[in-house]
């Protein structure tokens, strides 16, 4: 009897007027920011063989905002992102895109079509393939078998191309293969693709590392330029890098948040100092 | 170089030009193809007239022999080109291709052996002859239909197209990549020619199927259906050459590339990359497929033995001689190693497992990139290829490019 009325309570849920059966809502959708927070994180917990790589974390992203992540090694921040783009399933949490989309109910191909963009720590990029093939390849659409097969780049995508050349400065290699670029030039192709992609958020992890001061300098130009259109969260650990874009900067340990606010807020924080920066202040 | 006649020089340096231009067409994804299917078309045609029309004692009569040689040859230069799509541009190394060849063949197999009708040895109009030795009383169920031949062309596609789905959705939907993925291919291949030797898989057991009669009404042992033969494998070479070319020049073509070189990559930029991996391996699977459909009828026979591991990895030696990931480099490799395999074996039968080895050694460890690689490197030290390229990078590239190799 009871089996029959938790049945009933299903079918009569499934026929609700106010819903609609998941298998109709549309794959794309934008999420909805009208709470003005892009990024909803509580109490993700993930854990390795017993090593806790995230610890109950809890952070909230604003739309528009350039983000810095920061913290010692095993802190989490690349597990943070794993988690975020669907690379990694965490044991206990919630992840959602806005108000509406749910993380964790997606795979990475489709987190990457939601929006969400993500640059790997080592430059990663299609080396056999010229600079304008890899953006090619990062545009936003369709992205199944078939449109691909048919797909032929349109005179605005061509535009957006040349503009995303534009704002990562390799409109000179352009036909050049991306396998022959510098460490710093991948850096900034790989920043390219995720932005060919037009994302609404962008996961940044190490955009700096290997490259020349003057090359960081134009990198930190770039992110902060980002900001306001898309949502950037970088991970980085040049502290000068972050000082020089950052206007909240949250810091981990040990798989949680241990303290967010200005540079200045954090740096003078107690607990960071205790942690984190004591060696070097 | 010191003191040269202007005008020799520059004659010489147009030779250089033009030589220079014809190798870098062909470094161009998919071109150097356009060519060979030109060679290729040239080649059958003239030695499909050259048996039919001239008499047998002219110098140039090409003997039926080596028309089904040909034929033969281009079947496995079509297995070879199977093998390279996915493992030239999308770095899943198969080591059991052979197993979707074989299939293919014994589709075509099952249908030239129901042509045979009553006159094998036992005279049955039904049943096969290794089916009366068995004392089967009828055909056994898969075996119905076979003698139509769409329906056995059809099956011959669908069985190995759906084996190589499947396989391939599991395989790559559990990302298995690298050498689990090529151990798994090989046991598959190996596990069914285990299951063909068996009598009670109504397969012919270990002597296959053979003693073919005709096709389409045609006599298998004739000239003509001999040239016929070799002219549609011909044709069906060069379709298939003209389709993978246009698969590997359009997006998906690069996304494959992608998934090769970077497989995360594509992935965060939302390629669902085992979907891309388990089509393209279908569409290998069924070109290998078809190359077993027409190996069939011009070798006369089909048994488990095609369906050896030694056999795929044979495909593989092919494909590295000739040159990964140009599709041209293979189809030569296939043609060029074969030759060979026929010249050896007939000087020193015994010899021929020892040259094959070596010449994979050789391969591997002097021309990484194949014969193919070879042609880009002997084109890439001409002195306008060198400067052009120069002209393409700007010097600060150089100097940060040699940073980022330090």
């Amino acid at each position: 009897m009871n089996s029959l009325n938790e049945f009933t309570g299903q079918a009569r849920e499934l026929m609700r007027r106010d819903t609609t059966w998941p298998f109709l809502v549309p794959r794309r959708r934008s999420p909805d920011v009208s709470k003005n927070v892009i990024l909803y994180l509580e109490g993700l917990s993930v854990s390795f063989d017993g090593f806790k790589a995230l610890n109950d974390l809890n952070l909230y992203v604003n739309d528009g905002e350039l983000r810095c992540l920061i913290g010692a090694n095993g802190a989490g921040k690349t597990t943070l992102m794993d988690v975020i783009t669907g690379k990694t399933q965490c044991d206990s949490g919630s992840a959602w895109f806005g108000q509406n989309i749910d993380l964790l109910a997606h795979d990475e191909a489709e987190i990457a079509q939601l929006g969400i963009g993500r640059k790997f720590q080592k430059p990663t990029v299609f080396e056999a393939h010229t600079v304008f093939h890899n953006l090619e390849l990062s545009l936003q659409g369709s992205k199944g078998v078939w449109s691909a097969l048919t797909a032929k780049l349109s005179g605005a995508e061509r535009d957006r191309i040349d503009e995303v050349l534009n704002i990562i400065g390799l409109e000179k290699a352009r036909f050049q293969m991306a396998g022959a670029l510098s460490h710093g030039q991948k850096q900034w192709l790989e920043i390219g693709m995720l932005l060919a992609a037009e994302p609404r958020l962008l996961l940044v992890d190490e955009p700096v590392a290997g490259m020349t001061a003057e090359e960081t300098e134009r990198t930190a130009e770039l992110l902060t330029s980002l900001a306001g259109k898309h949502t950037v969260i970088v991970v980085e650990h040049d502290m000068e890098f972050v000082r020089s874009i950052a206007r909240t900067v949250t810091v981990l340990h040990q798989g949680s948040v241990l303290a967010e606010g200005t540079m200045d807020q954090v740096q003078n924080n107690r607990d960071v100092i205790e942690v984190y920066l004591g060696e070097e202040a | 170089m010191i003191r040269v006649n202007p005008a020799l020089n520059t004659v010489v340096k147009n030779v250089w030009s033009t030589v220079g231009s014809v190798l870098s067409n062909l470094r161009q994804p998919g071109k150097g193809s356009s060519m060979l299917v030109g060679v290729l078309l040239v080649t059958t045609l003239a030695m499909s007239a050259a048996n039919l029309l001239l008499p047998v004692d002219s110098p140039l009569y090409v003997s039926t022999y080596t028309i089904t040689l040909m034929g033969k040859y281009l079947c496995f230069a079509m297995l070879a080109m199977a093998v390279d799509i996915i493992w030239g541009y999308c770095g899943i190394l198969s080591l059991g291709h052979g197993a979707f060849f074989a299939l293919g063949g014994y589709g075509m197999g099952m249908y030239l052996m129901r042509q045979i009708g009553d006159r094998g040895v036992y005279g049955n109009p039904d049943l096969p002859d290794f089916m009366v030795f068995l004392n089967w009383q009828e055909l056994p169920w898969y075996w119905s239909g076979m003698d139509q031949f769409w329906f056995a062309v059809l099956m011959a596609l669908a069985v190995p197209g759906l084996l190589a789905f499947v396989f391939g959705w599991l395989a790559f939907r559990s990302r298995v990549t690298g050498v689990y993925l090529s151990i798994m291919t090989q046991a598959l291949t190996y596990a069914l020619m285990l299951a063909f030797f068996r009598n009670e898989m109504g397969f012919g057991g270990n002597n296959g199927l053979t003693d073919f009669k005709d096709i389409l009404g045609f006599d298998l042992q004739s000239d003509a259906t001999r040239v016929g033969l070799l002219l549609v494998t011909t044709l069906l070479l060069v379709i298939a050459i003209l389709t993978s070319r246009a698969i590997v020049q359009s997006r998906l073509g690069r996304v494959i590339v992608a998934v090769r070189d970077a497989e995360a990559r594509s992935r965060f930029l939302g390629y669902r990359t085992e979907h891309y991996k388990v089509w393209l391996f279908v569409y290998s699977a069924l070109i290998a497929a078809v190359a077993g459909m027409l190996y069939v009828p011009q070798v006369g026979i089909i048994n488990p033995g095609e369906f050896s591991p030694l056999n795929s990895i044979e495909v593989v030696v092919w494909v590295a001689v000739g040159g990964r990931g140009t599709l041209y480099g293979a189809i030569v490799g296939a043609l060029l190693v074969n030759y060979a395999k026929t010249r050896f074996t007939a000087i020193m039968p015994d010899g021929w497992l020892f040259a094959l080895g070596a010449l994979f050694v050789i391969v591997t460890v002097y021309l990484p990139q194949g014969l193919a690689g070879l042609l880009q490197r002997f084109s890439g030290d001409k002195p306008e290829q060198a400067a052009g390229r120069e002209l393409d990078s700007d010097a600060s590239n150089g100097v940060s490019g040699r940073e980022a190799n330090a």
